[in-house]
């Protein structure tokens, strides 16, 4: 049996398993392998994409319950006022949890495009990073809605 | 895609020249070159540091880029005297070779404390790199990658230049000196433009002329934050880790190994697993398993299913035990008595005896752990994010029984290292498993749990502390610190031997910190206890500092004095450019004005590889709760040759130190972590991170580094601050034992 799904606009089928959890279909299936793997259990972010919008953590959401469209760190495009706003701020080190932070603020900035610093707080709870690159994140998206809003 | 090409270690270049001398005893010896093991399979190599073909100029950072920056900073040592576009530039890894030995890791070995090395004595470290030259240590660690790179990658970069400007000299019949360098191109009196690519050539296959350094004022890279060379690829998903190689075939790998640590396997029945959907194989590894897959979930499903029989580790059964088995070493001779100032046998009645300890921890990098490998035709490739990379091909080629030789090596990002990469199991793992596969691209990687259970920890560590003040001073410090010894077992693991006398690690951040203290005494005495412990970010500093430095609070308020000032007092006789970074937490704190009820602060300073940092953390009580809601820190590296970098790097090692600090603790029942994911073992998150404060001052004399010691300095300043705020003294880690904190 195979099943059908939508990743960055391109359509995919794959007979793996029905209970394979996207964040391997992705990366294992489909050689995406800008969405990372930190803990299988939902507990660090980095495997963070959106299904039909909506930051999700790939690890848990099985190939057979997929909703909607798919949208990876590789979908996203590298020109995004939130790349670059993470470009000026040069957040990353190690880089291995960005994909997941990215895609998070991304989801963030989306449903609300000013956040409070208690906004940030609240929505990247989730996303481990053990580098400790926070106070650039925290910038980095406070500058990426600072810019959005001013080209609206 | 790679510039490096097809790379065999046997393999010399053609027209190889070696700019990359030993910095031995201060002085450039161009003349003793070291093996150039670039072979590019277009363009040319000017030296072990430098490919330049039509497309572009390649430097080779031959130092783990694991999140600190290393690549783009030594990248920018080549580029300021190549006068390349600095953004055009890509950086690479390297292979493994010899020609890149880290000079600097020998810094650490004179039994002398950093801040008070004599000026002979840095002359005589200096000499000890040709020591590293001649083993060729090419290894990431001890925050030393930048003091190693710092003459040597300059002279490389100035000797491309001068090689290319010499080949454009002889085709425009002017003399060398007439012509000047810049973006990438040899430019004539007349404006003749050359690019190098036209020169590379050329210039590869003549001698390099002598070049002296440019300096510093000409300098117009090194001192500025430049932009990361990794950045882009990070923020696009394109940076490629050791699990993200397209290889086709490729089957997915994991391991469970027995998780009683140092235990074994009776027996095991593959069947279970092999009835799951995905699951191909099932390898018996000796301690464990590997099983193999479609997809890694299927692998790591399949791992969970295979039925075990596990033998016992042979470790004490739980805490306790292992702590017991600590507490003894205080009853053997001390290992090192590296300082040993005055009397300190004869205390005072008002001395105070304190008691201190710290747990295990484990590294737990954003990525577990896991490595790429591929036998084909008796020859194997492989793919690891690693700090080590001559080691891991003596591991992987015994591993797979293979000569070292047959092993080509591609050294990927790693997401994270913290000292985990310095060890090679992973990669003695897929080596394994690749050579029972012969000609199928393996890429295993270890589940989080495999990940925690199966780490190198920072070893558990106990100190008894005596001390006494008189007339507001310190008169007595004597300190005896009891741990296993990480240098001991590291060792062991990559030479099969333990070196010899004074461990000087299993006492940095306490025998070699500068107070003037009259009585002073720092005692290591070495456990046996057969935990897998290794290098953890800022290895001994990482407890020892919060020993020292809880230890002269308890001092300070003995004397009734105020801490920073009281540290000040010690500090400054010995060391201004310690008390310089003191001075400066005081004036970014404000330190001397008061704070509201229910907030406090504390103040620690840590010398650790050669560079003093301090640090004032201001908590607040927040409805029952602790919160850290600002840390100011000031750090002296001397030189800051990348301030963007230096401040990034301080602020993690601050985050990494109070992630410890505050719920870090890998404790043991019969020898298994009883830790296994985040839930379990977490670190600090967005909402619990404080606002940072970094001041970086430039006035030690002889640079540091950077990667390591904000570490130190953080759980002492939050245990001294928690004192300030409570009155309670805590003298053990984690602090959520005795507090409710945000979390």
């Amino acid at each position: 049996m195979s099943i059908t799904l939508t990743v960055n606009e391109t359509e995919y089928r794959t007979d793996a398993a029905p209970d394979t959890p996207l964040l391997w279909v992705l990366r294992d299936e489909l050689s995406l392998t800008g969405t990372k793997f930190g803990c299988g259990i939902a507990a660090c972010g980095a495997c963070t994409v959106h299904v039909d919008g909506q930051a999700v953590r790939s690890c848990q959401v099985r190939l057979a319950d997929i909703w909607g469209p798919v949208t990876t760190i590789e979908g996203l495009g590298d020109q995004t006022p939130l790349q670059a706003a993470w470009e000026r701020h040069q957040v990353a080190q190690c880089g291995y949890c960005q994909s997941g932070q990215i895609m998070q603020a991304a989801d963030l900035l989306a449903n609300n495009p000013s956040p409070t610093d208690d906004d940030i707080d609240a929505a990247m709870g989730g996303n481990l990073c053990r580098c400790g690159t926070y106070t650039a994140i925290r910038a980095a998206i406070h500058d990426a809605a600072d810019q959005m809003g001013g080209a609206q | 895609m790679s510039r490096l090409g097809t790379i065999t270690r046997r393999t010399l270049l053609v027209g190889a020249v070696a700019v990359a001398g030993g910095a031995a005893f201060g002085i450039y010896q161009i003349r003793k070159p070291v093996e150039n093991p670039l072979t590019p399979d277009q363009g040319a190599t000017l030296n072990p540091y430098v490919i330049i073909d039509t497309s572009g100029i390649t430097i080779i950072a031959p130092r783990a880029e694991m999140g600190q920056g290393v690549h783009t900073t030594l990248a920018a040592l080549v580029a300021e005297e190549l006068d390349v576009d600095f953004a055009s530039i890509r950086v690479e890894h390297g292979p493994p070779s010899s020609a890149y030995y880290n000079g600097a890791l020998m810094h650490a070995a004179l039994p002398v404390a950093d801040y008070a090395m004599k000026d002979w004595q840095h002359t005589v470290v200096g000499g000890l790199a040709a020591a590293s030259k001649l083993l060729g240590l090419q290894v990431t660690g001890g925050s030393t990658s930048t003091v190693d790179a710092f003459e040597k990658m300059r002279y490389a970069g100035a000797g491309a230049r001068e090689a290319l400007k010499a080949v454009a000299a002889e085709r425009l019949g002017v003399d060398r000196a007439a012509l000047r360098t810049e973006g990438g191109f040899v430019i004539a009196p007349d404006d003749t433009r050359i690019p190098y690519a036209e020169l590379a050539m050329d210039a590869a296959a003549r001698p390099v002329p002598d070049v002296g350094l440019r300096p510093q004022s000409d300098w117009t890279l090194l001192g500025r934050a430049l932009p990361r060379s990794d950045m882009r690829a990070k923020i696009t998903g394109q940076a490629q880790y050791a699990t993200d190689i397209p290889l086709p075939g490729l089957k997915f790998a994991t391991v469970r190994i027995c998780p009683h640590l140092g235990g074994g396997m009776a027996g095991f029945d593959p069947a279970p697993a092999l009835d799951l959907p995905g699951v191909e194989r099932v390898i018996d590894m000796g301690n464990g398993v590997a099983v193999i897959a479609r997809n890694t979930w299927a692998a790591m499903e399949g791992a969970k299913a295979v039925q075990v029989d596990w033998t016992p580790a042979p470790l004490p059964a739980d805490m306790d035990g292992m702590f017991t088995a600590i507490a003894a070493a205080f009853d053997t001779e001390p290992n090192s008595t590296l300082r040993d100032d005055g009397d300190t046998s004869a205390l005072p009645d008002s001395a105070i005896n304190v008691e201190y300890r710290v747990p295990f921890l484990a590294h737990s990098t954003m990525e577990p752990q896991g490595a790429t490998a591929w036998l084909q035709d008796g020859q194997m490739t492989i793919w690891a994010g690693n700090q080590a990379p001559r080691i891991c091909v003596q591991v992987a080629a015994e591993a797979a029984g293979v000569p070292e030789d047959a092993i080509t090596l591609h050294t990927t990002f790693m997401g994270g290292g913290f000292g985990r990469r310095a060890e090679t199991d992973a990669v003695a793992q897929v080596a394994r498993i690749a050579a029972e596969m012969p000609g199928t691209p393996i890429r295993l990687t270890w589940s989080r749990e495999e990940d925690m259970r199966h780490d190198f920890y920072r070893p558990a560590a106990m100190a008894r502390m005596q001390g006494a003040v008189a007339d507001g001073r310190i008169s007595h410090f004597n300190a005896a610190i009891a741990a296993p010894s990480v240098t001991r077992a590291a060792m062991t693991r990559i030479m099969g031997s333990a070196p010899g006398g004074a461990d000087k690690g299993h006492v940095e951040g306490a025998f070699d910190q500068p107070y003037a203290i009259p009585n002073y005494r720092v005692a290591g005495h070495l456990a046996d206890l057969d935990v897998p412990i290794g290098f953890w970010r800022s290895v001994g500093a990482s407890f020892n500092g919060f020993f020292h430095e809880s230890f002269v609070d308890e001092l300070a308020h003995a004397a009734g004095a105020d801490p920073l000032a009281f540290r000040l007092a010690h500090v400054a006789p010995e060391s201004a450019v310690a008390a310089g970074v003191l001075e400066r937490v005081r004036d970014m704190s404000g330190w001397d004005t008061p704070l509201p009820e229910g907030r406090a602060r504390g103040v620690a300073m840590t010398w650790s590889f050669g560079t003093p940092t301090a640090v004032v953390l201001e908590i607040a009580r927040a409805g029952g709760r602790m919160r850290v809601d600002r840390a100011f820190m000031a750090c002296d590296p001397g030189l800051a040759l990348d301030p963007g970098i230096i401040r990034a790097q301080m602020e993690s090692g601050l985050i990494y130190g109070l992630s410890a600090a505050v719920m870090g603790e890998i404790t043991f029942t019969d020898g298994r972590a009883d830790q296994e994911n985040f839930p379990d073992y977490d670190g600090l998150r967005m909402f619990n991170t404080p606002q940072i404060d970094v001041a970086i001052l430039q006035d030690n004399p002889h640079m540091g580094g950077v990667g390591e010691p904000g570490t130190p300095p953080a759980a002492p300043a939050l245990a001294n601050a928690m004192f300030a705020l409570t009155g309670t003294r805590a003298r053990s880690l984690p602090l959520r034992d005795v507090a409710d904190f945000v979390v």
